[in-house]
């Protein structure tokens, strides 16, 4: 039996809509190795090992586990299989201990025992080198300590497979090597383990063999002796692609925005921005790279107020002569002085928009200080909402359709269109073209020239590299919260700000 | 002493009226669902508990035979049971599988269980002959039969004395005891009551780990819903003596059990004592010897220390004595 393989995918493919996720990939993992999956955003990655967990199914293919074909169509089948996945976010319940996480919905034998469980727990963390103390409450757990117990769940309920999402997204690099320590262990034990990661030291010092995804496709594999970081990143970037966006050159580009040292700390304890030092031009558009989760919400939330800084300095000059400190200055404080801030969320209306409300009410909702005492102001937002309607050509019967019933490429429209009404001086925009298609796009990109011609200083958070390269001047790539550079996007390569966006801060890289 | 023995006799019956329905609401609580329909199933358990051996004991007087007491307790019991489930059952039907608001759903389940309890309430008076002509005497005789022949133990010159304070109660005064220590047992000893709980916490997590959160939604709800009837039950047949009164005490008992769910911090132990605090406090007025409107003002005294209590907790931030995280809210299996 040891010559089979642990799980071998052959010819899996997934749809959503018309968007294939995964196409025809063949992916093989070995027993006793640790294979890990690496890929951009939107590669597929994570579709491919929801279908080893029982998220999804897929539309076409056959998984084989330890060589037989399997059907898996709920977790407690990847369950049965011995396929245990520990997911981004954790599926834990806050009041109970360690140990009830651990057997929750299990069918065993005999009574809760809460004393035979904790005994079986500690088995378990002594064999692979847990830290885990089984009648701690999850709610007073850091999040290393939660990941712990999601671990020891999977290996409790008996999984030989394991598949770990982005295990070190919430990590310090200390925990981390807690990890990889655990990992090699189960390694030993004859565990099959899958990592999912964007960084490429972690890929080269735990695993064993590396599978790449592109675009849904099945890049190849190499055996991580074999790999380096530079020919990693190539085979995860890819050739470039040209786009042909209009990129006029910056005419007079002056500071408007200067970030010193800026630092924030999550709830959790965990550092979002790591001394983040970087300027934004007006009359340029500055672009903002980075695998999702690298701090780029946070930037943009410190900057309009609403996420606590720990330490730095967020200058803003609105013109040559004036300099305003933003850090401690209420959100409307800084709406007023010209920042203006459309952030388009994984589910598009969750932030900045109201679903419900017609085009002219989602105008009111940045002017109802406005009109006279009690009594809303309609006329101006409607005359907004009709600009908006007729120069950015969207969609909709009427300006008081609900957004939420909206194509998303014209609920985008509506929520760009009118953060530039505002006539901001600094203007920050995060995945303005999520989900939208090409036309649709450009549209969006020439909205954002238009404004940078008008020296508006336009900060540009985007997925997509090749945009990046072609729309924005310069590009700060944002890493774990740091910066890990700052590049010219006319002169820089695709390979350049991969690799930047994948590498940590050496002496980070070094612990 | 006397007077202080009756207060306290009289806190023992109506906290058990409460203390069942609470019972019911905490499991229905644990598992996530907020019913609010507690008075409205208390008075279908109420009215079917009634009806019930009511028409058993006609049925024998027409034959000309005597209703055995077991007999009635069982035809009651199933009765009131059967109809509050049947209360939860729609309040599940409507809240789990078509998703409505849980508040809403509960209070319009509180006005039905009303409007059809007193409606054949209505009817039965009218059918026996008039308000307060209902008789199910057998039955009444059987549940208030006191379960212990301790009751004349340090009796005092009335007649009264801790015998009489512990032991003159029905046997569902005790049942109800009982119950608050195995649901306490079941929620926090048993792996259902594990599952149970982590429905009502986290029914993602729950849902991922293979529980049937449907299921355990409706279950808890319909047992919970039957239990929480047995407070009706226990009303008209330990307090009115297996009569009719449309007078709107049940329902206000009703809702005292929502409130003690709350000062009980959805623990059932705390619901056991919390019930006979409950039940002094809606009693105190005879005790300080208040009369008129003032009465109503002192009613309203269990509110208040439930309010004093949920501002104690909300200081105190214990995660343990916070509602189930995910109480009142549906469940939808998210897409990914």
């Amino acid at each position: 039996m040891d010559n089979v393989n642990a799980i071998e995918m052959r010819n899996i493919t997934k749809r959503f809509g018309n968007v294939v996720a995964n196409n025809g990939i063949n992916m093989v993992l070995r027993k006793g190795e640790i294979l890990s999956l690496l890929g951009e955003n939107g590669s597929g990655k994570t579709t491919l090992m929801n279908m080893l967990a029982g998220i999804y199914y897929p539309d076409d293919g056959q998984i084989y586990v330890d060589g037989n074909p399997v059907s898996i169509r709920s977790p407690k089948d990847s369950f049965l299989n011995g396929i245990g996945m520990i997911h981004q976010h954790y599926k834990l319940v806050d009041v109970f201990t360690a140990a009830e996480n651990i057997v929750l919905g299990l069918e065993e034998e005999g009574k809760l025992d809460r004393k035979v469980i904790a005994e079986k727990v500690r088995e378990i963390a002594e064999r692979y080198g847990f830290d885990i103390d089984p009648n701690q409450k999850v709610y007073d757990m850091s999040v290393s300590q939660k990941q712990t117990v999601e671990i020891v769940k999977v290996l409790y309920r008996g999984a030989n497979i394991l598949i770990l999402d982005e295990p070190t997204a919430v990590l310090t690099p200390q925990e981390t090597d807690k990890l990889f320590a655990v990992m090699r262990n189960m390694r030993a034990d004859g565990k099959a383990l899958i990592i999912i990661t964007h960084k490429l030291h972690e890929v080269l010092s735990v695993s064993d063999r590396v599978a790449v995804l592109r675009k849904g496709e099945y890049i190849g594999d190499v055996p991580t002796a074999e790999a380096t970081q530079q020919s990693l990143t190539d085979m995860m970037v890819g050739r470039a692609t040209t786009l042909n966006i209009n990129r006029p050159d910056p005419v007079n580009p002056h500071p408007v925005l200067e970030i010193k040292n800026l630092t924030c700390v999550d709830k959790d304890g965990v550092k979002r921005l790591d001394d983040v030092t970087f300027t934004a031009m007006g009359g340029e558009v500055l672009g903002i790279a980075g695998v999702a989760g690298s701090g780029q919400r946070e930037l943009l939330e410190t900057i309009a107020g609403l996420y606590p800084a720990v330490s730095g300095e967020v200058l803003y000059r609105p013109d040559e002569s004036t300099s305003i400190s933003l850090l401690g200055m209420d959100p409307l404080e800084i709406r007023k002085n010209g920042v203006a801030m459309s952030f388009v969320p994984e589910d598009r209306l969750g932030m900045g928009l109201v679903g419900s409300f017609g085009m002219s009410a989602n105008m009111m909702l940045r002017s109802w200080r406005k009109g006279f005492g009690p009594f809303l102001n309609h006329k101006d937002p409607n005359e907004l909402a009709k600009s908006i309607w007729e120069n950015l050509e969207v969609v909709t019967p009427s300006i008081n359709y609900p957004v939420r019933r909206l194509s998303g490429g014209n609920v985008q429209k509506v929520l760009v269109g009118r953060e530039i009404a505002a006539k901001p001086k600094l203007l920050m925009t995060a995945y303005a073209v999520r989900g939208l298609d090409i036309n649709t796009s450009y549209t969006i990109y020439n909205l954002l020239t238009d404004q940078k011609l008008k020296g508006v200083a336009v900060v540009y958070v985007g997925e997509d590299l090749d945009v990046l390269l072609e729309l924005c001047d310069r590009i700060v790539v944002l890493c774990g919260g740091q910066v890990s550079g700052v590049v010219d996007a006319r002169t820089t390569t695709r390979e350049e700000v991969g690799l930047l966006m994948t590498q940590f801060r050496k002496e980070e890289a070094a612990v | 002493m006397t007077q202080l023995l009756t207060l306290l006799h009289s806190s023992i019956v109506f906290g058990t009226v409460i203390m069942f329905g609470a019972l019911g609401e905490i499991i229905s609580e644990k598992a996530g669902n907020l019913n609010l329909g507690v008075p409205g199933i208390m008075y279908l358990g109420a009215i079917a508990g009634l009806c019930g051996p009511y028409f058993y004991e006609l049925s024998c007087a027409e034959a000309g035979t005597t209703p055995s007491g077991a007999v009635c307790i069982l035809i009651s019991i199933v009765c009131a049971f059967a109809a509050s489930a049947l209360g939860g059952l729609i309040y599940s039907f409507l809240t789990i599988t078509l998703r409505t608001n849980q508040n809403v759903t509960g209070l319009t389940l509180t006005i039905f269980g009303g409007g059809v309890a007193n409606f054949f309430g209505g009817s039965l008076n009218v059918f026996a002959g008039g308000v307060g002509q209902v008789k199910a005497t057998a039955t009444t005789a059987a549940f208030t039969k006191y379960s212990f022949t301790l009751s004349a133990l340090g009796a005092n010159a009335d007649g009264k004395g801790i015998g009489y304070l512990l032991f003159q109660h029905g046997f569902l005064t005790y049942v109800a005891v009982i119950f608050a220590v195995l649901i306490h047992l079941f929620l926090m000893k048993t792996r259902t009551g594990l599952n149970l709980r982590a429905v009502g916490e986290n029914p993602g997590t729950a849902d991922a780990a293979g529980i049937n959160v449907a299921r355990y939604k409706y279950l808890a709800t319909c047992i919970g819903a039957g239990i929480s009837g047995l407070g009706g039950l226990y009303y008209t047949m330990n307090y009115i003596g297996g009569t009719w009164a449309n007078d709107g005490t049940i329902e206000a008992l009703g809702w005292l059990a929502v409130a003690l769910v709350i000062f009980a911090t959805w623990r059932s132990l705390n619901a056991l004592w919390g019930a006979y605090v409950f039940g002094i406090f809606y009693w105190m007025y005879q005790y300080i010897g208040v009369s008129g409107r003032a009465i109503e003002l002192f009613k309203m005294l269990p509110y208040l220390v439930t309010l004093a209590l949920l501002i104690t907790v909300s200081m105190r931030r214990r995660k343990e004595d916070q509602p189930p995280a995910h109480l009142g809210l549906p469940y939808f299996r998210e897409e990914r």
